[in-house]
C-alpha cells in the first residue's frame, strides 16, 4: 500500500448528516506524516480537528478519500491497538482513582498485576502527580484529571500517540513545564504524535510540522516545517527563528478566519 | 477496611441523628390521631353503645377485647407476647422446631421466601437488562412482554400459579418466592437497562480505542456505571418482594407466613393479630431496605463516591 507513512491522508472528506443539513467537517484533506514526526493541528474552533482525529482513531469513518494508519486501514491499526488516545476532555472513570485509571488499558491488555502497578506510578510520575495515586477523580482538579489521562494514553506505550487539546485546561507554568516533557518524551521514544492545540506557541515549541485549518467547510490551508533542533528549551521562544514560523501560523490562521465574512 | 468500615458507621449515624427529630416527630402525630381515631372507629361495638362520658368512651375503646380498630398499645403488647412473650422453639417427635404460635416463626417464613423471591428477581432482572442492552432483536422482542407481565393484576395470577406449580408437587417456599420474583425483577430490569446504558460517548470511545470486547467493557465500564442505578432499583424491588411473598399465602389457605396470619386473623375477627401481622410486615420491610441502604454505602464509598 503505502510507502512507510505513519499517516497517509488523500483527499479525505467528511460530512455529517444532520437533522438541519450536512455539516462538511472536513474536505479534501491532504497530509502525509512520516514515523517519528510531532505534527500539530491548529486552527479555530469547529474546523474538524478532533473530527480528523477521530477518523485517524477509527472513531468516525470519512464519507470519501482514503487515509492509512502505519500503512493499514484505520479499523486494523485500532485493532492492533496501535494508538493511544488523549480526548479533548479527561474521560476518566469516576469509580476508579487515578492509579486505577491509569491501569485500565494495562488490565484490558491483560498486563501482569505487578507491571500495571510499576507502570501507573512511573507515568503518574511523568506527569508530576506522584502522591496522588489514590484521589479519585472529583479530588482532582481538571488540570490534574486531564494529566491522569495523559499517562493513561502513555502507559502502553502506543507507537502513535494521539492528542487532542491535552493541555487546554492547564495553566501557563504547568502547560510549560509538560511540553518540554512531552518534547523530552518524544524525543527519546521518537513515536509519531499528532497534537491538536490552539496555542500558536505551543504548536511551534512541540511540532516538527503546523497543519493549519480553516472551517466549513473543514480543510487543512497551510503545512508548515517547523524544526527548531534536537535540543530545545523554553528559551527558544525568544529567538526570530522561532517568531518567524509563529508569525507565519498567525498569518495562516487569519487567512482562514477571512473566509467567514 | 476496618476503618472504611468504621467511615460508613459514621455516615449512617450522622444522618440518623439528623433524621432523629423529625421521625420523632410524626410518630408523635400519628400516635395521637390514631388513639383520637379509637372511639368513633369502634362505636358499632355493644360494649361502647351505652357508655356516655367522654373520658370513658376512650378507656373502654383502647381495652377493647376484639375492636375495629385496636389502640397502638394493644398492637404492641401483641407483637411482644406474640414473638419474645412465646417459647420460639418447641419439643416435637422430630426434635426441636420453631414454635407456630410465635410470631417470629411466620416472620422467617415470609422473609426466607422473600429473600428467595428476591434473589431470584434480581438475577432475573439483571439478566433481561444485560440481553436487552446488548441486542436490539431482544430489545424489540422482550419489552412489550415484561411490560405486559407486570399489567396483569397479581391477585389474579398468584392463586394460578400456586395452583399450577402444586399440581407438579411444587408447594411451600417455591410457589411463593416465584410470585415474589415476578413482581420484583422489573425495577431492577427497567432500572438495570438505565444503568447499563449510563456510561456516555468518551468512556466508550475509550474502550473502543482499546479494541475492547464487549464482556471486557461490560465488566469495566456498563456495570460499574450502572450500580447506582443497581440500589435505586433493588430498593424498590425488596420491599415489593415481600409484598409478593405475603401475596402468595394468601390464596392457599396457608398454615405458616404473615400472609396465614392475616388471614386467619381475619376469618377469626382478631384484629390485633393483623395489625400485629401487619406490624411484623413493615419491620421486615425496614430492616431489608436498611440492609440494602448498608450495602449501597458501603459500595459506592468503595468506588469512591463523594463523602
Ligand atoms: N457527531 C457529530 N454530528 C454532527 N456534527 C458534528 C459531529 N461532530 C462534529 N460535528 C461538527 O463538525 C464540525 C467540526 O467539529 P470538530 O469537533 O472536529 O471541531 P474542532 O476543530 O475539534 O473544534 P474545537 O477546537 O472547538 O474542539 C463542527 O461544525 C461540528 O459541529
Ligand atoms: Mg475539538
Amino acid at each position: 500500500m503505502t510507502t512507510g507513512m505513519a499517516i497517509d491522508i488523500r483527499d479525505l472528506s467528511l460530512t455529517f448528516e444532520t437533522a438541519d443539513g450536512p455539516v462538511y467537517a472536513l474536505s479534501k484533506a491532504n497530509l502525509a506524516v512520516k514515523p517519528g514526526e510531532f505534527v500539530s493541528f491548529i486552527g479555530p474552533s469547529g474546523c474538524g480537528k478532533t473530527t480528523l482525529l477521530r477518523v485517524i482513531a477509527d472513531l468516525e469513518k470519512p464519507t470519501s478519500g482514503s487515509i492509512t494508519v502505519n500503512g493499514v486501514t484505520p479499523e486494523a491499526a485500532r485493532l492492533g491497538r496501535q494508538y493511544g488516545y488523549v480526548f479533548q476532555a479527561p474521560a476518566l472513570y469516576p469509580w476508579r482513582n487515578a492509579e486505577a485509571n491509569v491501569m485500565l488499558p494495562l488490565e484490558v491488555f491483560g498486563y501482569t498485576r505487578d507491571e500495571r502497578q510499576e507502570r501507573a506510578k512511573r507515568y503518574l510520575a511523568m506527569v508530576n502527580l506522584s502522591g496522588f495515586e489514590k484521589k479519585y477523580p472529583w479530588q482532582l482538579s481538571g488540570g490534574m484529571q486531564q494529566r491522569v489521562s495523559i499517562a493513561r494514553a502513555l502507559s502502553f506505550e502506543p507507537a502513535l500517540l494521539l492528542m487532542d487539546e491535552p493541555f487546554g485546561a492547564l495553566d501557563e507554568i504547568v502547560r510549560d513545564r509538560l511540553n518540554e516533557q512531552l518534547l523530552q518524551l518524544w524525543a527519546e521514544t521518537r513515536k509519531t504524535v499528532i497534537f491538536v492545540t490552539h496555542s500558536i506557541p505551543e504548536a511551534v515549541f512541540l511540532s516538527t510540522r503546523i497543519v493549519v485549518m480553516s472551517p466549513r467547510p473543514g480543510r487543512i490551508i497551510d503545512i508548515i516545517d517547523c524544526d527548531l533542533g534536537e535540543k530545545r528549551t523554553l528559551d527558544i521562544r525568544e529567538t526570530p527563528e522561532f517568531l518567524k514560523i509563529a508569525h507565519r501560523v498567525r498569518e495562516g490562521l487569519r487567512a482562514g478566519h477571512s473566509y467567514d465574512d | 477496611m476496618t476503618e472504611r468500615i468504621g467511615t460508613a458507621s459514621r455516615v449512617i449515624l450522622r444522618g440518623g441523628e439528623g433524621a432523629f427529630v423529625p421521625v420523632v416527630t410524626l410518630t408523635a402525630l400519628i400516635l395521637v390521631v390514631w388513639y383520637l381515631a379509637c372511639p368513633p372507629m369502634n362505636a358499632v361495638l355493644p360494649q361502647l353503645a351505652n357508655v356516655q362520658g367522654l373520658g370513658e368512651r376512650y378507656l373502654v375503646a383502647w381495652g377493647l377485647e376484639r375492636p375495629v380498630l385496636p389502640a397502638p398499645h394493644q398492637v404492641i403488647v401483641e407483637l411482644y407476647n406474640s414473638t419474645l412473650g412465646t417459647r420460639l422453639f418447641r419439643q416435637t417427635a422430630e426434635g426441636m422446631v420453631l414454635n407456630p404460635r410465635n410470631l417470629l416463626f411466620h416472620a422467617w417464613v415470609t422473609l426466607s421466601a422473600t429473600l428467595v423471591g428476591f434473589a431470584i428477581g434480581a438475577l432475573l432482572g439483571i439478566g433481561l437488562a444485560i440481553a436487552i442492552v446488548h441486542s436490539r432483536v431482544l430489545q424489540k422482542s422482550l419489552m412489550p412482554w415484561i411490560i405486559a407481565s407486570q399489567t396483569i393484576p397479581i391477585l389474579a395470577i398468584a392463586p394460578i400459579i400456586i395452583v399450577a406449580l402444586g399440581s407438579i408437587g411444587l408447594t411451600g417456599l417455591i410457589p411463593k418466592s416465584i410470585i415474589s420474583a415476578y413482581l420484583s425483577f422489573f425495577p431492577i430490569t427497567i432500572g438495570m437497562v438505565k444503568g447499563f446504558s449510563s456510561a456516555d460517548s468518551m468512556q466508550l470511545d475509550l474502550m473502543r480505542t482499546y479494541n475492547a470486547s464487549r464482556s471486557v467493557t461490560f465488566t469495566k465500564l456498563r456495570w460499574p456505571a450502572a450500580l447506582p442505578f443497581l440500589f435505586a432499583s433493588l430498593k424498590v424491588s425488596i420491599s415489593i418482594s415481600l409484598v409478593g411473598a405475603i401475596v402468595g399465602e394468601l390464596p392457599t389457605g396457608a398454615q405458616a407466613g404473615l400472609g396465614a396470619r392475616l388471614l386467619s386473623g381475619s376469618y377469626y375477627g382478631q384484629t390485633v393479630q393483623i395489625w400485629s401481622a401487619l406490624f411484623m410486615a413493615a419491620i421486615l420491610a425496614a430492616l431489608l431496605l436498611a440492609l440494602v441502604s448498608l450495602a449501597e454505602r458501603l459500595t459506592l464509598k468503595a468506588m469512591g463516591a463523594r463523602r
